[in-house]
C-alpha cells in the first residue's frame, strides 16, 4: 500500500537515509532503521516529509483548531501532516481493526486503562524518546497518566477538563446560596433548593454515560483514590460493603435529582440549567458548549464535589484527558517523533485553546493569560489534585463498562431499592469479562 | 440465450490470415457444433461462479464462523486470543445477564403486536381500498409512505412526538412537568408501547400493500355469486374473500415474523435498546462493536437468534415443500 506515497517514487533510497540521518537523533534512528529494513522494498517509498494522523476530532471546533496545530507544526519543521478524521464514534467503535489494520502513523486517542489496553496488545510503540524531551513540560500527575502498564510512555497528553458540580451565579446569589463543602451541606442546599421550587440537580442518563460520572465522584469521595483504581481494574468487589456505601450515598440525594432521567439527553438536562430551572449539574466543563448566550454563559460557575469522608477530603479530581499515540508500525518514525515532541509543547497547546475555550491544557507551561475565568478556575482545580482519575469508562475495561455498568447505573437510578440485586449481578458479570483475555 | 447468434460471426473469423492469437476459439468449426463458445462459458463460469464464491464466503462462512466462535472468548485482536471456553459463554448468557430474558420477551411482544394490530388494521384498509372509494390512490399513498421511509428515519420523527421534556405529546398535555411527568423513552413499562406504535404505524401500510396485491387476485365472479347469493358484506368476507386470501396470508406471516427478529433500526435510534427496550439484535450490537469487543460472547446471542430463526422457519419451509410435492 504505501508504495502509491505520491511523491515517494521520486526520492531514491539513500538520500532518505540520509535525510532521516539529519533528522533523527540516535536514538530515533535506531529505532528507524530497522523498521525500515522491515518493510522490504516499500519501505523506501514512505514519505519522509509526511506524517500521517489518525484523528477523531470530527465536530467543527476542536477540528479547526488541530488543523492550525498541524500548520504550525509543518511551518516549523517542513513535515506535513496527513489528517485522516473520522467521524468520532465510528472512530471508537472501529478503533479495534483500525490498530490492527494499516493505521496512521500518529492518532488521537484518550489517556488511562483505554490506552494502556492497546498498549499491552502491542498495538502501540513506546514513546520514551519523545517523553526525554517533553517531560519537563508536564506534571507528574500528567506523567503517570501517560504511562503503560510496562512503565514506559505511550501518550502525549494534549489538554484536560474537570468534572464538578455546576451553577449559576445568579442564581445562587438571588436565593443566597452558598457553596457546600460537605456532604451534609450539599443535601441541605438540595432540601432548600426544592423548597424554592428548583430542581436541585439536573440530570440526564440517556447516553448511559453521565451516571458514571456521578457514581465516580461519590466513590472516590467515600472510599479514596486507591479504592477507584482497584474497583476500576477488576479487583476489588462490587459487593464490598464499600460500594454499597457510594449507592447509599446516591440513594440519598437520588430524589433531588430530575426526574425521568434515563429518557433525557444530558443535553437537555443542561438546558435546565441554562434555563434556570435546575440549581446545580454534575458534569463535565463541555456543559459550557450548551450556554449559547455570551452572558449566560459568564454566569457559569462551578464546585468540586463536597467531601464525604475528610480523610480524602476533595483531593481527587476527575479530568479526562484527551492526546495522541504512535501505531505499532508508523511509516514515518522519526517524522512522528518530531510531530508528538510539538505536540507536548506548550506552544501547541495554546494555539488548541485558543480555539476551544471549553477545555484546558494538560502541560503546566502553558501560558494562562488567555484564559476565561472558568478556564482558570478548571486549571487550579487540576494543578492542585492529588490524584487524578480518568473517568469510569476510561479507567476500566470499555467492554465491561458498556456492556455492565450503563445498563446497572441506569438500572439503578430507575429502581434505588434494587441496589443489593444490581450490585451482585455486576459482580457475576465482571468475574466472566475480567478473567477472559 | 441470444448472445449465441450474436457471437456466432466470430469463431468464422478468427481462422482468417495471419496469426490469430486472440481467438481461443478457432477450433470450435471443425468440431462438433458447441452451443457455447469458450468466451461464453468463461463468461457464464464468471457470472456463476463469483456470486456463488462470495455469496459463501460472505454468508456462509461467517455465519459458521459466527456459532464456532460463540464457543470461544475472543476481543477481536490477533487471531492467538481466540480461547476456547465451551458453553461458557451460553451458560453466562442465560443465568447471569440481566438483559437476555428482557430481550427474548420484547422480541416476542413485538411479534404478537405486530401480528394482533397493525397487521388486521392493513388488512383492513386493504379492503376498504380496494372497493375503489374515491381517493384511494391518495390514501394509499399516505399510508404506505412509512414503509419507504427508513426506519432510521421514523426513528428521530417519533423521538421528537416521545422527547418528554420538549416532545409533542408531554407538551400537548403538560406532563413534562416535575410531579406529573411522563417518562415516554426512560419508563420501562411505557417506552416499549411507544416504540410499538412507531413500529406498527409502519407495519401496517406494508400490510396494506401485500393484502391490496392479494386482493386484486380474488375473483370478482366469487363476490357476485355471493351477493346474489344474498351473502352480506361480512359474510362474503369472512367465507369468500378470506379463505381466498390464503397464500397472502402466509406471506404476511412470515414477513411479519422475520420483522420482530429482526427489528432493530427503531430501538437503536430511540434509545439504544436501554431500560426496557432490550432485543437481542441490539445485544448483539452492544457485545461485538466497540473499542474492545467481547466478540465470542456476542456471537453466542447470534447464535440464539440463528436457532430462533430456524426454528420458526424450518417449518414454514417443511410446509411449502409439502404441498408442492402434493401439486
Amino acid at each position: 500500500m504505501h508504495d502509491l506515497s505520491p511523491s515517494g517514487f521520486s526520492l531514491p533510497a539513500p538520500s532518505r537515509r540520509t535525510l532521516l540521518r539529519g533528522m533523527g537523533g540516535a536514538a530515533l534512528l535506531g529505532a528507524g532503521i530497522p523498521l525500515l529494513s522491515a518493510c522490504g522494498g516499500s519501505g523506501s517509498s514512505a514519505d519522509p516529509k509526511t506524517v500521517s494522523l489518525g484523528s477523531n476530532s470530527s465536530d467543527a471546533v476542536p477540528k479547526k483548531a488541530f488543523a492550525e496545530i498541524y500548520a504550525a507544526f509543518t511551518k516549523k519543521s517542513g513535515i506535513k501532516v496527513d489528517v485522516n478524521t473520522k467521524d468520532h464514534n465510528t472512530f471508537q467503535e472501529q478503533i479495534n481493526s483500525y490498530l490492527q489494520g494499516t493505521p496512521d502513523d500518529v492518532f488521537t486517542w484518550f489517556a488511562g486503562y483505554r490506552m494502556q489496553f492497546f498498549a499491552s496488545k502491542k498495538l502501540a510503540t513506546p514513546i520514551d524518546d519523545v517523553w526525554q524531551k517533553i517531560g519537563g513540560n508536564f506534571p507528574e500527575a500528567m506523567q503517570k497518566l501517560s504511562k503503560g502498564e510496562d512503565g514506559k510512555y505511550y501518550f502525549v497528553p494534549l489538554y484536560t477538563y474537570p468534572w464538578a458540580v455546576f451553577y449559576r451565579k445568579s442564581v445562587f446569589d438571588q436565593h443566597g446560596y452558598k457553596v457546600p463543602t460537605t456532604w451534609d451541606d450539599f443535601v441541605a442546599l438540595c432540601k432548600r433548593m426544592q423548597k424554592d421550587g428548583l430542581v436541585p440537580i439536573a440530570f440526564g442518563d440517556k447516553d448511559a454515560w453521565p451516571a458514571m460520572g456521578t457514581f465516580d465522584q461519590i466513590n472516590f469521595r467515600t472510599n479514596g483514590y486507591d479504592f477507584h483504581v482497584e474497583l476500576m481494574a477488576g479487583k476489588a468487589s462490587w459487593t464490598d460493603p464499600k460500594v454499597r456505601k457510594v449507592f447509599d450515598h446516591w440513594s440519598e440525594i437520588l430524589p433531588y435529582h430530575q426526574e425521568g432521567a434515563v429518557g433525557r439527553t444530558w443535553q437537555d438536562a443542561a438546558q435546565t440549567l441554562v434555563a434556570k430551572k435546575a440549581g446545580m449539574y454534575l458534569l463535565g466543563t463541555f456543559v459550557g458548549q450548551q450556554f449559547t448566550d455570551k452572558a449566560d454563559l459568564d454566569d457559569l460557575d462551578f464546585f468540586a464535589f463536597p467531601e464525604i469522608d475528610p480523610q480524602f477530603g476533595q483531593d481527587t479530581v476527575e479530568a479526562p484527558t484527551d492526546g495522541f499515540m504512535l501505531s505499532k508500525a508508523p511509516k514515518n518514525r522519526a517524522g512522528a517523533a518530531k510531530l508528538l515532541e510539538y505536540l507536548g509543547t506548550p506552544e501547541a497547546e495554546q494555539i488548541y485553546l485558543k480555539a476551544d475555550s471549553s477545555v484546558v491544557a494538560a502541560s503546566t507551561k502553558a501560558d494562562t493569560s488567555s484564559y476565561t475565568a472558568l478556564q482558570k478556575k478548571s486549571f487550579e482545580m487540576i494543578s492542585g489534585a492529588k490524584s487524578l482519575t480518568q473517568f469510569m469508562d476510561r479507567d476500566s475495561r470499555p467492554d465491561f463498562t458498556s456492556t455492565v455498568m450503563q445498563p446497572a447505573l441506569q438500572n439503578f437510578v430507575r429502581n434505588p431499592k434494587n441496589v443489593d440485586s444490581i450490585l451482585s449481578s455486576i459482580e457475576r458479570q465482571k468475574k466472566t469479562i475480567f478473567a477472559s483475555s | 440465450m441470444t448472445a449465441t447468434p450474436a457471437k456466432a460471426p466470430e469463431p468464422a473469423t478468427s481462422p482468417a490470415p495471419g496469426p490469430a492469437p486472440t481467438s481461443p476459439t478457432a477450433k470450435a468449426p471443425h468440431g462438433h457444433r458447441r452451443l457455447l463458445t469458450r468466451r461464453d462459458r468463461v463468461t457464464l463460469g464468471l457470472m456463476a461462479g463469483v456470486p456463488t464464491i462470495l455469496h459463501v464466503a460472505l454468508v456462509w462462512l461467517t455465519a459458521l464462523a459466527s456459532i464456532a466462535l460463540a464457543f470461544t472468548t475472543w476481543d477481536g485482536i490477533g487471531f492467538d486470543s481466540i480461547t476456547w471456553v465451551g458453553l461458557q459463554n451460553f451458560r453466562e448468557l442465560f443465568t447471569s445477564n440481566p438483559q437476555f430474558w428482557p430481550a427474548v420477551e420484547h422480541n416476542v411482544i413485538w411479534f404478537v403486536v405486530l401480528i394482533l394490530l397493525p397487521t388486521p388494521f392493513g388488512l383492513f384498509l386493504a379492503v376498504q381500498l380496494d372497493k375503489k372509494i374515491r381517493f384511494s390512490r391518495v390514501y394509499q399513498t399516505a399510508f404506505f409512505l412509512p414503509v419507504v421511509m427508513s426506519l432510521a428515519v421514523i426513528g428521530f420523527v417519533w423521538q421528537l412526538i416521545y422527547n418528554p421534556d420538549t416532545g409533542l405529546i408531554n407538551s400537548l398535555i403538560g406532563a413534562n412537568k416535575p410531579g406529573h411527568y411522563i417518562d415516554w423513552i426512560g419508563d420501562p413499562d411505557l417506552n416499549l408501547w411507544a416504540i410499538l406504535i412507531a413500529a406498527s404505524w409502519r407495519h401496517a401500510g406494508y400490510m396494506m400493500i401485500l393484502y391490496l396485491a392479494g386482493l386484486k387476485s380474488v375473483d370478482p365472479a366469487l363476490r357476485e355469486a355471493s351477493a346474489l347469493d344474498g351473502a352480506s358484506e361480512w359474510q362474503t368476507f369472512k367465507n369468500v374473500v378470506f379463505p381466498t386470501l390464503r397464500p397472502t396470508n402466509t406471506v404476511v406471516l412470515v414477513v411479519t415474523i422475520i420483522e420482530a427478529l429482526r427489528a432493530f433500526d427503531l430501538v437503536f435510534v430511540f434509545n439504544k435498546g436501554a431500560q426496557g427496550t432490550e432485543l437481542l439484535s441490539i445485544l448483539v450490537t452492544n457485545n461485538i462493536i466497540g473499542e474492545s469487543s467481547r466478540i465470542g460472547y456476542g456471537s453466542a446471542i447470534a447464535v440464539v437468534l440463528l436457532v430462533i430463526s430456524l426454528a420458526v422457519i424450518i417449518p414454514y419451509l417443511i410446509a411449502t415443500f409439502r404441498k408442492e410435492r402434493r401439486a
